[in-house]
């Protein structure tokens, strides 16, 4: 891919982290997904200011043992996958959005 | 309830996490309901600083399902800041209202925050049936009206339709309505007691024979012959089961801060004005009383046939007096629904029958009695 692409989460969903896995329900039509590891990881970074790129490099590849491409190819697939259900903003220019008040969360 | 939702619940339970909270932001009402439990009054809500906070404790400890309601929720004036700022925590929002002051513009509002469902309280299509119970003429006008605003917003709405003598005969319409309005509908027969323990509402409550026959309209329950089957006998597993989700996976806070395993079980656990969230969560003596509990420890449901199928609520049956206790709220809908009297019925029939021969006994007496006065003793009045 030669365009940088920027993800954002979309403001429309609910999500939490229960237990490894991101608990997310899309606005449309209340539906549940959970989010495994890597597609939560890429989802927690997706501020819609760092590309696509540059998350694959600096959290995909930095904490799994894959190749760059091999993870840009799976990375831009997860992030098609997301948008298609309201869960991403995909956009080849940074996307701006509301600050969140979010802080880490703590296990009970 | 979906399959992954009822997978999430269980994995809450495991780790222990408040998956689900109700946070009343206020008592204040624009209606009168006749069968309401709250006291109206402002006796100091949390200011909107002491909300956010209280939310941002809530999103740290892992709170997803946050259900917003009251009281009307639209009586605070700081309602879509405080909705703002519990959208941008990532909530699962639930709004409950009775909607009288929604509009467009709030119901685009609610569009554009994400919230995923807004149930609204409706208890007749006949305005003057809702309208006396609410006591406020035009209220069914406005609600209905709020319900097309959300609605054509593309909003999930669930109108909520609880039964009572006073509208007994309505909840087809109801449901008729809530068809033809594209709102899901729910049907809840039990009026409660007042939070401060009044019970005189509860003469309000439909009866055994509307119960009978709601349990036996197969448009409601579906197959009747399975749904008022005989209960089964209780097994090694069920006597292991939890009552319900309050203060395992799902917990209650009142305008004011006081933190309950539930909104209908009145047991303060601590405040979150004086305490943490999480600390209350994890720590309270109440809370580990109440998740301690499972249906063997109950003193008279543990020996009950309907032990394992009934609905029994904790919270009620801590407002009869003993959070081990029945509810009697629900045997009365578990004999309405089978015919087969639970171990409590049956008991406070015996108790009944007695305490008759006793008045019979000790009228005369009382009376001042002319009978005394010649030396009868009272037990052979009674004979």
């Amino acid at each position: 891919m030669n365009k940088k692409i920027y993800v954002a989460r979309s403001p429309r969903i609910a999500a939490r982290m229960l237990g490894e896995e991101m608990l997310v329900m899309s606005g449309q039509g209340s539906t549940l997904f959970t989010l495994n590891p890597t597609a939560t990881i890429l989802w927690q970074a997706a501020d819609g200011a760092t590309s696509l790129d540059e998350i694959v490099e600096r959290r995909i590849c930095s904490e799994f043992e894959v190749k760059p491409e091999e993870a840009m190819r799976d990375a831009e697939a997860l992030a098609e996958d997301l948008a298609k259900h309201g869960i991403l903003l995909i956009s080849e220019q940074p996307i701006a959005g509301p600050d969140s008040p979010v802080q880490e969360q703590q296990q009970p | 309830m979906s399959a992954l939702m009822q997978e999430m619940g269980d994995r809450a339970l495991r780790l222990g996490v408040p998956f689900s909270v109700q946070l009343d932001l206020t008592y204040r009402c624009n209606e009168q309901c006749v069968h309401c439990y709250l006291d109206h009054d402002d006796h100091g809500e949390m200011t909107t600083a002491e909300i956010k906070h209280l939310l941002k404790e809530m999103a740290e400890a892992g709170v997803f399902i946050l259900t917003l309601s009251g009281g009307e929720i639209f009586m605070r004036k700081d309602f879509f800041e405080i909705l703002e700022w519990a959208r941008a925590l990532t909530f699962c929002i639930k709004l409950k209202t009775n909607a009288v002051l929604i509009r467009e513009a709030q119901a685009a509002r609610l569009r554009d925050l994400g919230v995923e469902s807004i149930q609204v309280s409706i208890y007749s299509h006949r305005p003057e049936v809702h309208d006396a119970i609410t006591k406020v003429p035009g209220s069914l006008r406005r609600s209905i009206n709020a319900i097309r605003f959300l609605k054509s917003q593309g909003l999930k709405v669930i109108m909520a339709n609880v039964l009572m003598t006073e509208n007994m005969q309505d909840y087809h319409g109801v449901r008729a309505l809530a068809e033809e309005l594209g709102a899901d509908y729910t049907l809840d027969p039990t009026v409660t007691p007042k939070m401060d323990g009044d019970r005189s509402i509860l003469d309000l409550n439909a009866g055994e024979s509307a119960l009978r026959r709601l349990f036996r309209d197969e448009t409601f329950v579906g197959n009747v012959d399975e749904f008022c089957a005989p209960p089964p006998a209780p097994d090694e597993d069920s006597m292991e089961s939890l009552p319900c989700s309050a203060g395992h996976t799902a917990c209650y806070v009142s305008p004011y801060g006081e933190f309950y395993p539930c909104v209908q079980f009145p047991l303060s656990c601590g405040n979150v004005r004086q305490q943490r969230f999480i600390d209350i969560w994890r720590d309270s003596e109440q809370l580990k009383e109440v998740r301690s509990i499972r249906l063997r420890d109950l003193t008279s449901c543990s020996q009950c046939a309907h032990g394992s199928s009934c609905t029994r609520c904790p919270g009620l049956a801590f407002m009869e007096g003993n959070m081990r206790g029945p509810s009697t709220a629900d045997c009365e809908k578990s004999f309405a629904r089978t015919g087969v009297p639970s171990a409590n019925l049956l008991a406070s029939k015996e108790k009944i029958s007695a305490s008759r021969l006793v008045q019979i006994q000790i009228v005369p007496a009382i009376t001042g009695s002319r009978l005394s006065g010649i030396g009868m003793p009272a037990s052979a009045v009674a004979s």
